[in-house]
């Protein structure tokens, strides 16, 4: 009998979750800021989904009811990805080590 | 166009890296390092997309337009924002990873075929499932982060609402979440779809809104948590392995940093959720406030202080970032090392309204990250220490945390800054902190007040 490839679906799943479980307690306590800003920009790789829903039209009607949909998405996920990796980008910027001289 | 296979392989590339991503946080040397992993990762996803799609119509153009006005918008904010706005702007960008994710399922709803889920009003059993769980998790973040959003720009009250059988309210809302997805599947009816959604609007909504503003860290935890269960759900329905990845590592993550700063505040997360701390407490401690004796002195008398120490820890808080001191902070800590006193920065795990905020700050004025400590890594110093600078705390520094097992606070990990020999206090009033309670270091006789806006 055939695995149904939701099984292997929820497998990736289960196993990000463990995966992230260990990655984030490494994170040190002082990155925590960064931390969410940097998820938040991963977490809107949503925008493939976006992506897929903006292009479903066909080229008489690029806008239907649910491409429209689809590129709204694509807006707030890009201002989610360009923002939150830039404001990570910022702040990581700004962590510094104590200079030697001093 | 490229195979399906071919492109599976490259989400899953797209995927290892985002957990490069965080792997790289682990130290900030490494760290710039993960985000550039991290933008690597979406541009090939993005990429990707784009060709196993095919289609470069005038469809096509639309999709970059849109990317290069939300990316705009995005990299303005980015620059613009300052850092004490931090939280404001983590809110508000988890809002939107919940209303895309939304916009995603009902573009998907109304045109299943795109997706290969089956036609309209047949949308296979799974799928259906995914996909409501999907916009429902996703509404519920997007309502919710509006809400932690008001109260953190101050345009809500940072006070709880409360109002009599809300608890019961929000059981039977959620409750009726789960019955309508049921019957979603079973008739595939799209105008339980849209009740669906407006009912999960309205409980992430009401789920905020009894959270007080400083518990705020937690509640920004946990909606960054629930965007990450939102995109997962969605890539369940997308059969998308780089979005199942992504999903897992953000909803962990946001897991991990409520749970730690539940811990901070030694609090249940239950307590934290269902909300209302601080509204009654307060009312009770003010009432039986007698007046007692405070030493306040004024910067003279601290700078004499500090002159005369040969070690110093800042305790910095949410005044710090609320008056913007972080700079002149760090200007008279310039000051002190000039006359060879040692200096170091003591961090609460609940200081500020975000996990990490007062790290962000401080990094910001220029202060070396090696001067910065935990609270586990520096509590033993204070004994050995001449002054404790405090700046816009409270909470964190009640030993009342210690002595009382009747306070509400009691058993929450405390910064000792008592066993200091003199504590420096800069604070606007007299105020008790968020949890209404009276902090008995404004009293001891080693204590000095300096009551300002934090910035001197």
């Amino acid at each position: 009998m055939e695995i149904d490839p939701l099984i292997f679906r929820l497998s990736i799943f289960i196993l990000s979750i463990f995966v992230g479980y260990y990655v984030v307690w490494s994170v040190t306590p002082s990155l925590h800021t960064p931390l969410m800003s940097v998820t938040n920009a991963i977490s809107s790789v949503i925008i493939v989904g976006a992506i897929i829903a903006g292009l479903s039209g066909n080229s008489n009607s690029i806008f239907n009811s649910s491409s429209i949909f689809g590129f709204l998405a694509i807006a707030l996920a890009a201002i989610n990805i360009f923002g939150g990796f830039l404001v990570t980008q910022r702040m990581l910027a700004m962590y510094k080590k104590k200079k030697k001289d001093k | 166009m490229i195979s399906a296979n071919l492109s599976a392989i490259f989400y899953l590339v797209s995927g290892v890296l985002f957990i490069l991503a965080l792997r790289g946080l682990s130290s900030p040397e490494t760290s710039r390092q993960g985000n550039l992993f991290g933008i690597l990762g979406m541009i090939i996803a993005i990429t990707v997309t784009f060709l196993s799609i095919g289609n470069f119509s005038t469809g096509f153009i639309f999709v970059l337009l849109f990317i290069l006005l939300g990316g705009s918008i995005g990299a303005f904010i980015a620059y613009r924002i300052p850092m004490t706005a931090m939280p404001e702007l983590v809110a508000g960008f988890h809002s939107l990873v919940g209303l895309a994710a939304v916009f995603v399922a009902i573009s998907a709803f109304l045109n299943p075929e795109a997706f290969n889920l089956g036609t309209k009003g047949n949308i296979k059993l799974g799928s259906l499932i995914e996909m409501s769980i999907g916009a429902a998790v996703g509404a519920i973040t997007f309502s919710g982060s509006i809400i932690a959003f008001l109260k953190l720009q101050g345009i809500m009250s940072g006070s709880p609402i409360v109002f009599k059988g809300q608890h019961p309210l929000n059981a039977i809302i959620l409750i009726s979440i789960v019955v309508l997805i049921y019957l979603l599947c079973a008739s595939q009816s799209s105008n339980l779809f849209w009740i669906l959604l407006a009912v999960s609007f309205l409980i992430g909504f009401l789920l905020i809104i009894p959270i007080g503003g400083a518990d705020m860290p937690v509640v920004i935890s946990m909606l960054n948590s629930y965007s990450g269960w939102a995109a997962a759900g969605i890539g369940f329905t997308l059969e998308n392995t780089a979005l199942i990845i992504t999903g897992a590592l953000v909803g962990s993550s946001g897991a991990i940093l409520s749970y730690i700063m539940c811990k901070g505040m030694n609090r249940s997360f239950f307590n934290v959720i269902l909300g209302g701390f601080g509204a009654t407490d307060s009312s009770t401690s003010s009432s039986n406030k007698e007046q007692r004796p405070v030493k306040s002195g004024n910067a003279d008398d601290a700078a004499f202080l500090m002159k005369n120490a040969s070690s110093v820890i800042i305790v910095p808080g949410y005044g710090m970032a609320v008056a913007q001191a972080q700079h002149a902070l760090r200007e008279m800590v310039d000051t002190l090392k000039k006359n060879d006193i040692k200096v170091s920065y003591a961090i609460h795990p609940v200081a500020g309204r975000m996990p990490g905020h007062m790290n962000v700050l401080l990094a910001e004025a220029n202060v070396p990250y090696d001067e910065v400590f935990e609270l586990e890594e520096i509590n033993n110093d204070f004994a050995n220490a001449d002054v404790a600078f405090v700046i816009g705390a409270n909470d964190v520094t009640n030993p009342v945390a210690k002595t009382d097992p009747q306070s509400p606070i009691y058993g929450m990990p405390v910064l000792d800054v008592e066993k200091c020999k003199s504590v420096l206090f800069v604070k606007r009033s007299l105020s008790p902190g968020y949890a209404g309670i009276d902090n008995d270091l404004f009293y001891k006789e080693n204590t000095l007040m300096l009551f300002a806006d934090a910035k001197k």
